[in-house]
């Protein structure tokens, strides 16, 4: 298997980008990307998109042929795969570029991550949202997509005595790294106050432990790692791929407040990678609620299991903190556009290892890690990336 | 949930209205809804896999109450929602319901009862299936 390096990044702004198409959005991310390589479309072997819902979210599917034809590829005839796996489908589609770099099949492969979500209301993106879930056996019966992570924070508090201001510091810490990144759809900080004070959308998260609604686009170049210092002095390498699936609803679980598939991910990435937790720098995880993310860190093998919140306390996940947990932002803050966040988070991990992150930049970062998750836990993938 | 197929909806009547699953005839391993082989006995467990009427009682294991709620459950908001872990051994996700939202707790032993769960809107179809309430 060959090595396989970042050359390049692209992110759009992220936010209820009402004067912004799909096209628009996917066309600027990649070309961002395409020019940071400082490759031109011919050397471009593969494309792999991650979208979730585009279906749902603007009745358009084929969305894989439809991002090479609006970056001006499509007389190239460049092979493009949408690749789907409902929040985790940005992840999907690194590792899916990554894999066909390190099989020796392409050498340069640029990989997507796009969700237009603002073109429906606010009713009918809850119920998109909850199509990560299962329909027949959850959604049938009143469950929501929030309502589902929230039995999971109710479970972990009754568990492990996690608190709502635990939960609630999570928010508090998103916003403080948001409003240092000038993509994030909230550049602007929140107190603990204002998050427990929100409305309430399915006890116990209120409106402020829930990630937004978002449209963005994100975008890297995947390249042959002994190829890499041709296009650029910044290589970034990915050390370590991983990727699990577990049941689709939450009750067909083992354990209610452990995700299975981060956990098996994240085994087969650190064996990879011959890492251990506590070698990470940094990460970008899946913090689609507040409680999502006490989950990943404990998942993870950062903390010990329930110890989740108390490390949020204690503020060893902070931007200046022993462990900087989403320094972008996060889902919470920077938004969330489904099939764009997992592309996103590998954004952020590579301009952190790059040293461009400007004013969030973490010191002496060198290894990097991305967790991206999809539905409530039956699909996780994570990546480990080092500075070379 | 959009409109659509009425045949998504009868398909699952069994398991709806009378929680019907099944055991493997291998392990014993009994599974809600009903799986076409087990995944641990796997082959062994095929041509044997033999439907069970569960008795609807359990205990909540985890729950929330949801106040943001889809076009088909505005009208019922705030209501609870929980995984139930059946006596049986399978856990289901179901709606709680005739008590004071406030005394949903885990560890709370329920029972099924069939009840009227969603419409399909003003004009369109209504369905059936399963809520849990608490045992006196």
């Amino acid at each position: 298997m060959r090595d396989v390096a970042i050359i390049g990044l692209g992110i759009t702004k992220f936010g209820e980008l009402w004067d912004k198409s799909f096209r628009q959005l996917t066309a600027e991310a990649g070309s961002k990307a395409i020019f940071d390589a400082g490759i031109g479309g011919k050397e471009i072997d593969a494309m792999y998109i991650g979208s979730m819902s585009s279906g749902r979210f603007i009745g358009q599917e084929h969305v894989g042929a439809l991002v090479a034809d609006a970056s001006g590829f499509s007389h190239l005839h460049i092979p493009s795969t949408r690749v789907e796996g409902a929040c985790a489908s940005g992840g999907l589609a690194v590792r899916e570029g990554y894999l066909s770099i390190a099989s020796g099949m392409n050498d340069i492969v640029v990989v997507g991550g796009i969700e237009k979500m603002s073109d429906v209301g606010a009713n009918a993106a809850t119920e998109i949202l909850m199509t990560a879930s299962d329909q027949e056996w959850e959604a049938f019966f009143g469950a929501t997509f929030p309502g589902i992570y929230a039995m999971i924070a109710t479970k972990h508090m009754h568990d492990y005595g996690t608190t709502k201001e635990q939960l609630a510091q999570v928010a508090v810490k998103n916003h403080a790294n948001g409003a240092l990144n000038p993509n994030a759809q909230y550049q602007r900080e929140i107190k603990l106050e204002q998050v427990l004070n929100t409305t309430t959308v399915a006890y116990p998260l209120g409106l402020l432990d829930c990630s937004p609604i978002t449209d963005g686009a994100a975008s890297i170049v995947l390249c042959a790692a002994n190829k890499a210092k041709e296009y650029t002095d910044k290589p970034v390498k990915i050390i370590a791929s991983g990727q699990a699936s577990d049941t689709l609803s939450l009750h067909g679980r083992r354990e209610i407040c452990t995700l299975d598939s981060t956990v098996n991910a994240a085994k087969k990435a650190y064996k990879q990678a011959n890492l251990s937790p506590k070698d990470i720098d940094l990460a970008e995880v899946h913090d689609c609620y507040t409680i999502a993310e006490i989950c990943a860190i404990e998942d993870l093998g950062f903390v010990e299991k329930g110890q989740g919140g108390k490390a949020i306390e204690n503020k060893i996940t902070t931007l200046d903190g022993i462990l900087p947990i989403n320094t972008s932002g996060g889902l919470k803050a920077k938004g969330h556009p489904i099939g764009a966040t997992g592309v996103a988070q590998i954004v952020e991990i590579a301009l952190q290892l790059r040293e461009e992150a400007d004013k969030r930049q973490v010191n002496d970062a060198k290894i990097g890690l991305a967790q991206n998750v999809g539905g409530s836990g039956a699909t996780c993938t994570v990546h480990i990336m080092e500075a070379i | 949930m959009e409109e659509g197929g009425v045949a998504r909806f009868w398909r699952e009547i069994p398991q709806r209205y009378n929680i019907i699953g099944n055991k493997c005839g291998s392990c014993n391993k009994v599974y809600f809804p009903p799986r076409e082989a087990c995944p641990f006995c796997r082959r062994k467990s095929i041509g044997k896999m033999q439907e069970l009427k569960l008795s609807g009682k359990g205990e909540i294991v985890t729950y929330t109450i949801i106040h943001d709620a889809p076009e088909n459950f505005k009208e019922q908001v705030p209501y609870p929602i929980a995984i139930i872990k059946l006596r049986e051994g399978p856990q289901i996700t179901a709606q709680i319901v005739d008590c004071d939202i406030n005394d949903v707790k885990i560890g709370m032993k329920v029972k099924s009862t069939f009840r009227r769960i969603q419409e399909d809107g003003y004009t369109g179809a209504i369905h059936y299936g399963y809520k849990f309430k608490p045992i006196e």
